[in-house]
């Protein structure tokens, strides 16, 4: 294309051309681009480094295996004292990644209950559906939190006038304490069983549909599958000879010693997340029903289609496409929203990774982490949710 | 498309260029006209706002202190409130020209933090408060408890220390802001307080029924509670440092708010002289970086050590903390002055 503007005859329109040029133009702006960014990144670099060595801080990664020196109220790893900090950042990690998963299974199926509430022809339940929507989207989240912890779970009573559950539960401010399950030998078989009893609900669900394509008969795979899922490692435990006891919580002088405990601090964070998030995920999936144009479930019904079925086979499935992209959104808005847990204690990578860096003062270090953690976490649950969505696309036949 | 990154990129780049900054302090201070102070969020005592908003307590006091020193004015401060954890980052980024906030002089924050320790102006020790109704009488009966803390502190870490090293279980109840470890305490969140004893005064102060609280004999740490500037500028750290001796060497001559300008006219003493500023030929202000009555103001301003301690914190304060380890050095305590000649 440029070629004729090369073997032009005079040096003055050759470079006159030359400027013209769409492509020549493109590239001078792609090399001047990245000119300024490499400067601009150097620059940053050089004035961190600069600035670091001016006020004498140490810097690097070395930290990181350092020992802590200060506890974690609670971890879902070993850890002490005695730990490193980069421990430390992981048991901070663990927890948000813990709260982030929670929340986002009950988010999902307290807003899908919502979402279709608001569209029920119940008054009552379309009202009362609304008014949920209306209240905690409106509400800071960080408030919300607060409302939990402050207004709900810090006025329940001290651990040594703990509500008493049968079965050993108790319900205080110090949270929610219960019999902890310590497996015993033998224990495997159990896991073993459920494994088995995964490879043959798939098994026999590709076998019932392969079926029902050929002959039409359908086969009860959801009853079977809730019948292996429970019966196989169940038959697995009582193989093994029962291998369970069970660490009672009891009274202690302070508070109740034994048992596992479920934090105030985490049940806080879990449920303000999930009723915060979940306002929005009722929005996105009644929009995402109504979408669906009212001609494709009177189609269905005039097929003779049951309105369980329209509603699960023809409905869901062309929503589907409109809900997943922003669901993935607010998974992410939840997942990032949980470093709010700092303003409770709830010992989160934010949390963990600021005493860190308070300890070390390693500061330029310790943010990098938080970025990249956050980055890294938030990439991985989109490209999930990709998968997902090509997943449910329409495939066109 | 590619405008907008240009520009951004060269927006950027032009910012980065322009934060490199590292002239003296004191000129800087001089130049903007006030003195930048990094204190506590709220801590009664020691640095808190009033009811109209005014910063008052003993750390405060030692901020109008280095204003006055060098502006002979007290008022010339303005405050940053920080939490546990953002203090040092404040001080680091040259956002604060001076910490004044209970921060205990540690070997590491001295070295690898980049800041330099010189004075301790209040000798502290971390304690215990537990409510009376637990009938508790020693930090070792404390095992299987829940501990409220706040984080990033060396309280946090000597509390592990502490517990590890009596081989006693705990569980620790963590928050960043000191106000929430408060509300979390007194709500019941957890059995036990730990701070710097002189905070836990502080905190009972502020509880609903103070006298259901008590606070525990055991001190588990030493606490030098001291101001920290950062590394590398020693005419500031000299001026930050002097200030403290200042305060204290006007009490060990009895020199008060009230009779400093009597005291200056009068007296005959070169020792006094040569400290207020009326003696000739001194060069002790102006090799520091600031007028020769430099102490003068000092006093004039804010009063002497005495005077600041007893008005915040202690007998004239509603904490009633004894002089203890922070009386003069001649009544039984650590506080000492080098010569100021």
């Amino acid at each position: 294309m440029t070629d004729h503007a090369i073997n032009a005859p005079t040096k003055g329109r050759d470079l006159r051309s030359l400027i013209y040029d769409p492509k020549v133009r493109s590239i001078f702006f792609q090399i001047a681009t990245a000119v300024i960014l490499t400067f601009f990144v150097l620059e940053i670099y050089h004035n961190v480094t600069t600035n670091l060595q001016q006020s004498n801080t140490a810097s690097g990664y070395a930290f990181l295996n350092s020992r802590a020196g200060f506890d974690i109220g609670q971890s879902l790893i070993a850890y002490t004292s005695d730990s490193t900090y980069g421990r430390a950042i992981i048991v901070g990690l663990l927890n948000t990644l813990m709260i982030a998963f929670c929340g986002i299974i009950t988010a999902t199926i307290l807003g899908f209950l919502v979402g279709l509430g608001r569209l029920s022809k119940n008054w009552l339940i379309a009202k009362l559906c609304t008014v949920y929507v209306e209240v905690f989207r409106n509400i800071p989240p960080l408030l919300v939190i607060f409302f939990w912890y402050s207004g709900v779970l810090s006025t329940l009573p001290q651990p040594r006038d703990a509500i008493q559950i049968p079965g050993s539960i108790f319900l205080s401010n110090r949270g929610l304490t219960f019999p902890k399950p310590i497996w015993g030998d033998g224990s495997g078989l159990i896991l073993i069983g459920l494994a088995a009893a995964i490879v043959a609900a798939f098994a026999i669900s590709r076998w019932a549909k392969a079926r029902q394509m050929a002959t039409g008969k359908q086969f009860p795979v959801g009853w079977t599958t809730l019948g292996l899922l429970i019966g196989l490692p169940l038959i697995g435990f009582l193989a093994a000879g029962a291998p369970l006891t069970f660490d009672i919580p009891v009274e202690g002088r302070f508070n109740l010693s034994g048992g596992a405990v479920v934090a105030p601090e985490f049940v806080a964070l879990y449920l303000a997340l999930s009723f915060y998030t979940a306002s929005f995920i009722a929005e996105i999936i009644r929009a995402g029903i109504r979408s669906v144009s009212k001609g494709q479930s009177e189609a269905a019904f005039a097929l003779g289609l049951q309105p369980s079925h329209t509603t699960r086979l023809v409905v869901v499935p062309q929503a589907m496409r409109i809900i997943i992209p922003p669901l993935t959104s607010q998974y992410l808005n939840l997942t990032k929203n949980s470093s709010l847990g700092i303003a409770i204690g709830f010992p989160d990578l934010v949390s963990t990774g600021g005493t860190t860096l308070n300890q070390t003062g390693q500061a330029v270090e310790v943010v990098a982490i938080w970025l990249v953690v956050y980055l890294s976490i938030s990439i991985a649950t989109s490209l999930f949710m990709n998968w997902f969505n090509a997943k449910m696309a329409l495939v066109e036949r | 498309m590619k405008k907008t990154i240009l520009s951004a990129a060269i927006g950027a780049a032009v910012l980065g260029a322009a934060s490199t900054a590292s002239a003296a302090t004191l000129d800087s201070v001089k130049a903007k006209g006030f003195v930048q102070c990094v204190v506590n969020t709220g801590l009664a005592g020691f640095a808190a706002p009033d009811a109209s908003g005014n910063w008052t307590g003993f750390d405060v006091d030692y901020c109008k202190a280095v204003s006055a020193a060098i502006f002979a004015d007290a008022t010339k401060v303005k405050y940053t409130p920080t939490t546990g954890q953002t203090r040092f980052p404040a001080l680091q980024s040259g956002e604060g020209d001076v910490l004044f906030r209970n921060t205990t002089w540690t070997i590491s924050r001295d070295t690898a933090l980049g800041f330099n320790f010189r004075t301790v102006n209040y000798y502290d020790g971390q304690g215990f408060m537990v409510p009376k109704s637990l009938n508790v009488k020693s930090a070792l009966e404390l095992s299987g408890a829940a501990v409220c803390v706040q984080s990033g502190t060396t309280t946090e870490l000597n509390l592990a220390d502490y517990f590890k090293a009596n081989n006693l279980q705990y569980n620790p109840v963590v928050f960043e802001k000191f106000e929430e470890v408060n509300a979390a305490y007194a709500a019941g969140r957890c059995d036990v307080y730990t701070t710097d004893q002189s905070g836990l005064y502080a905190v009972r102060l502020g509880l609903t029924n103070p006298d259901d609280h008590v606070v525990l004999p055991e001190i588990i740490s030493k606490e030098p509670l001291g101001p920290a500037v950062r590394q590398g500028d020693d005419q500031w750290f000299d001026i930050v440092s002097w200030t403290h001796y200042a305060l204290i060497q006007a009490e060990e001559f009895g020199i008060t708010q009230a009779n400093v300008d009597e005291i200056r006219k009068t007296t005959t003493n070169p020792d006094i002289k040569r400290f207020l500023g009326v003696e000739k030929d001194s060069k002790i202000g102006t090799d520091l970086g600031l007028t020769n009555d430099w102490a003068y103001n000092i006093i004039k301003g804010v009063g002497n050590y005495g005077e600041i301690f007893e008005r915040n914190i202690g007998k004239g304060s509603a904490l009633k903390i004894e002089r203890g380890l922070n009386a003069l050095w001649s009544k039984g305590g650590l506080q000492y002055a080098p010569p100021i000649r």
